[in-house]
């Protein structure tokens, strides 16, 4: 049921961890359902991510969108990463099972949530 | 890579023995048993040698062994057969919260049919109180559906005396006894039950056939329509290498039974110690008073489908009752039935063994489980969030 890409994500998750230090982070979703992501963001004077982690209590689809979605946004502007959708990251996983598709879902809100939360940190950033 | 096989509870494989008396069935004794040529009384004669084997092992008459697609059918058969040939006598069923949704979702679909249903629920072990049973029966009871044994999390219910509740109200008895047969001794006299369902893949049968056991003498509506099969009660030409298969697995289960299960049992244990002295792993349903080849554990802080994956990186399969496995938004009913709240539920994981599970498999589990359990929470941020509040 799951691409080859979502195992490889799912076993070997990029970016997994904290930033003890992060300009931004995010938490979505509860336990009740069954997933939660928390992304951390390390963003530069230009407005860069230039570092990103996660950590996920889910599912194989939870965790590998999650990997995707840091992939997706390292290295990016702040700009670039709001316009990440879920579309785009179940297509970078060669599709999701239409069951999992929440999953992504939840990946682009951790992402956003992240970068709002970066926002409230830094008044002063401006996102063009 | 070696395939460690802990799944049991959703199927087993065919035994070679088994499939060895099933192979005539296919090619040289192919008659429709129903015929009147010598090939069709071949058949026939195989048919009714299996239905008095299956009633050997169950200790009642060959003609009250019905053969039918599985122990989902039966279910269905038994109750809705029951409930619409009684249905003059009253309108109410009993029975649990944590039954397999065979016996769920017929009846909620009689309740849409007029009919009510009790759905008694279960302590924190997944045991039904008999008393509750009794309580709820009213003048319109006219049936009662308790399982012999949970198949997520295997405790065994008391249906020897629900049973004999039962029949002191004049109510019919029937049990899913799918997970039992086959795993420990089920005596259909001794249980005292009117109906019983079992299925040929849970004992190293085939797929596709089972049985409802029904007490001569009940009445009960005929399930299919179409022909004189089953004393016209199960219309369809009899699946007869699948009937040869169910015999002759049900057989071999019976043999030397206590044996087995003892030694099954002893496997159960060293998982069920091991695998709980992980922190933050519990066991779910009874210690003791639980299907011989059953350990259901809780891992707290990860998720279900994403432990099962990990497992078959490893090569072992096993079930997990986590909302992502069951295909809804909820984990499974029996978990939340035995008051698990929902993120624990989620990480739920079912090793169910067999005869042919071995020290070396149940080593091998016990020695990758707590590797897949650290490297999942590592990346939890629930867990993350639980050691910081340790502090």
């Amino acid at each position: 049921m799951y691409s080859d890409k979502v195992l490889d994500h799912f076993s070997n998750p990029r970016n997994v961890g904290e930033i003890p230090d992060a300009d931004g982070v995010g938490t979505v979703g509860n336990a009740k359902c069954g997933d939660i992501m928390r992304m951390y963001l390390k963003v530069d004077d230009n407005g860069i991510i230039t570092d990103v982690k996660f950590k996920t209590f889910g599912c194989g689809a939870a965790i590998a969108t999650s990997s995707m979605a840091t992939e997706m946004v390292k290295g990016k502007s702040l700009k670039e990463a709001l316009k990440l959708t879920n579309a785009a990251v179940a297509e970078a996983l060669d599709g999701l099972p239409p069951v999992k598709m929440h999953c992504s879902l939840l990946a682009e809100e951790a992402v956003k949530a992240a970068v709002e939360d970066y926002m409230k940190k830094h008044p002063e950033a401006v996102i063009d | 890579m070696n395939r460690i096989y802990m799944d049991n509870a959703a199927t087993t494989a065919v035994s070679p023995a088994v499939l060895e008396k099933m192979m005539p069935y296919f090619t040289d004794i192919y008659g429709n048993a129903s015929s009147i040529h010598s090939t069709g009384r071949d058949a026939r004669r195989a048919l009714e040698e299996a239905r008095r084997k299956v009633a050997e092992v169950l200790n009642c008459k060959p003609n009250e062994v019905y053969f039918t697609s599985g122990g989902s059918e039966s279910d269905n058969w038994a109750i809705k057969g029951t409930a619409f040939a009684q249905r003059k006598k009253g309108n109410h069923i009993i029975t649990s919260a944590i039954e397999h949704h065979a016996v769920l979702h017929t009846c909620q679909w009689l309740e849409k049919q007029g009919f009510t249903v009790t759905y008694v629920p279960v302590d924190e072990f997944g045991q039904v109180n008999p008393a509750d049973v009794e309580k709820a029966i009213t003048d319109q009871t006219i049936l009662i559906s308790i399982m012999a044994a949970n198949n997520e999390i295997g405790t065994l219910q008391p249906i020897k005396e629900i049973a004999a509740i039962a029949h002191q109200h004049k109510v019919l008895f029937h049990t899913d006894a799918v997970q039992a047969v086959g795993a420990i001794p089920v005596d259909v006299q001794d249980i005292g039950c009117d109906m019983l369902s079992l299925s040929a893949h849970k004992f190293h049968g085939p797929k596709g056939v089972g049985v409802l056991y029904i007490k001569q003498g009940t009445r009960i509506d005929n399930f299919m329509h179409g022909g004189a099969q089953e004393r016209g009660k199960r219309a369809t030409t009899e699946n007869i290498p699948g009937i040869v298969g169910l015999a002759e697995a049900i057989t071999l289960a019976a043999q030397n039974l206590e044996e087995k299960s003892a030694r099954i049992a002893g496997l159960r244990d060293q998982l069920i110690e091991g695998l709980t002295a992980i922190p933050y792993v519990r066991l779910n349903g009874h210690r003791t008073n639980r299907l011989p080849n059953n350990c259901n554990i809780s891992i707290r802080f990860v998720e279900g489908e994403a432990l099962l994956l990990r497992l078959d990186l490893a090569g072992i399969a096993a079930s997990s009752g986590s909302a992502c496995t069951s295909g809804s938004l909820d984990p499974s009913h029996v978990l939340l039935a035995i008051g698990l709240p929902h993120e624990i539920a989620h990480g739920s994981l079912r090793f169910s063994l067999s005869d042919t599970t071995t020290q070396e498999e149940v080593d091998y589990v016990l020695k990758t489980v707590p590797g897949i359990v650290e490297v999942l929470r590592s990346m939890s941020p629930l867990y993350a969030d639980f050691m910081e509040g340790q502090k």
